[in-house]
């Protein structure tokens, strides 16, 4: 009961191989947040340990704080600054910027809205803190300071 | 022409389908940052109206754990200059005052409702963490400090989620972990920075 030859293996169909890479890609296309914003600071976040996980993403808004990138440092010199949305802004504008990230949410999630401060580590406490201020005084309360989860001392 | 009546349609190739589905997948993978935000949370005391004269609130001087960073990174705390390793000892024999000794903040009995419905009665420390800084301080050593009160209010809160629940405070459920934040609530008060040696 021999078949000449040796009985070949069938080639396993690849058919279905450009769905499963489909599949893949909607994942990312669906779990992808795009940066909207582009940085326009240089920051290196300082270390913790303690860090907690910002939970929502669409409840958070950010101020970036740091030396202006290389090339806006020829129009605005390499002094730390805050950047909310596109561009350099005073500690000033920050009541502006709530109230208008307010406006973007729904009236039910305002109360849970978070502060999150990117800031250089090498920054002086006296920006950090002038932030800090105009926050309270838009009654923003909830902030979170970003830095890198380290493994300890 | 005269051949066949129909001529087939040749089937397309399929086989560069995957090629660009790949292409896709490889600049979504590029694209997406799954960056998880991570940072030290914090609750900025509401600003006072600025019509209304704020009085100092008199806080106790037992009550109050002062820490203060200067511009050259030194750490104060209580009166005494010491290194950021000592800060969190420091700080959770603050909290905790196991002693009940005469310089460490006092506690208040608090009823704290558990979970299934019972009362369960923790002295609860009235003591805050004071944290200043000038306008010089550097933010790095700035956080290096918060994270080290973090810690010490973390370790504290596990000591009390061990002793009351037997298990460590991050695996506790929502309703059990407010049961313990109701017990050691995260007081570090950030003060506006001190105005010292302002020379121009």
């Amino acid at each position: 009961m021999k078949k000449k030859g040796g009985k070949e293996l069938p080639a396993i169909s690849t058919a279905s191989l450009p769905d499963v890479i489909f599949m893949i890609l909607f994942f990312f296309m669906v779990s992808t947040t795009m940066r909207e914003e582009e940085v326009l600071v240089k920051y290196q976040l300082p270390n913790a340990t303690e860090v907690q996980k910002l939970e929502k993403k669409n409840l958070v808004s950010y101020i970036n704080i740091g030396v202006p990138v290389t090339h806006m440092q020829a129009r605005y010199g390499t002094a730390p600054q805050i950047q909310l949305n596109d561009s350099y802004k005073t500690a000033k504008d920050i009541g502006d910027f709530i109230a208008a990230e307010r406006e973007q949410m729904d009236e039910a999630d305002r109360i849970y809205m978070t502060v999150s401060i990117k800031a250089d580590r090498y920054t002086k406490m006296g920006i950090i803190t002038d932030v800090k201020q105009e926050l309270r005084r838009a009654n923003a309360l909830k902030i979170s300071y970003a830095s890198l989860e380290a493994e300890g001392y | 022409m005269a051949g066949g009546n129909k001529r087939k349609t040749p089937d397309i190739n399929a086989s560069s389908q995957a090629d660009i589905a790949f292409l896709l997948l490889v600049f979504f993978l590029v694209a997406t940052t799954m960056n998880t935000d991570k940072g030290l949370l914090r609750t900025l005391p509401p600003m006072p109206p600025e019509d209304v004269k704020v009085e100092d609130q008199k806080v106790k001087d037992r009550n109050v754990l002062l820490v203060f960073v200067n511009a050259q990174g030194n750490i104060m705390a209580g009166d005494k200059e010491m290194d950021i390793y000592g800060l969190k000892d420091k700080t959770k024999e603050f909290i905790l005052n196991v002693n009940d000794d005469e310089n460490l903040p006092e506690k208040a009995p608090t009823e704290i409702e558990m979970p299934d419905g019972t009362k369960w009665t923790y002295e609860v420390s009235k003591g805050v963490v004071s944290l200043q800084t000038t306008r010089d301080t550097n933010y790095e050593t700035y956080i290096m400090v918060q994270n080290e009160l973090t810690r010490a209010f973390n370790e504290v809160r596990n000591e009390v989620a061990m002793s009351k629940f037997q298990r460590e405070f991050t695996e506790l459920n929502d309703e059990e972990k407010s049961v313990i934040i109701d017990a050691v609530p995260l007081k570090i008060s950030e003060a506006e920075p001190r105005k010292v040696g302002r020379r121009r």
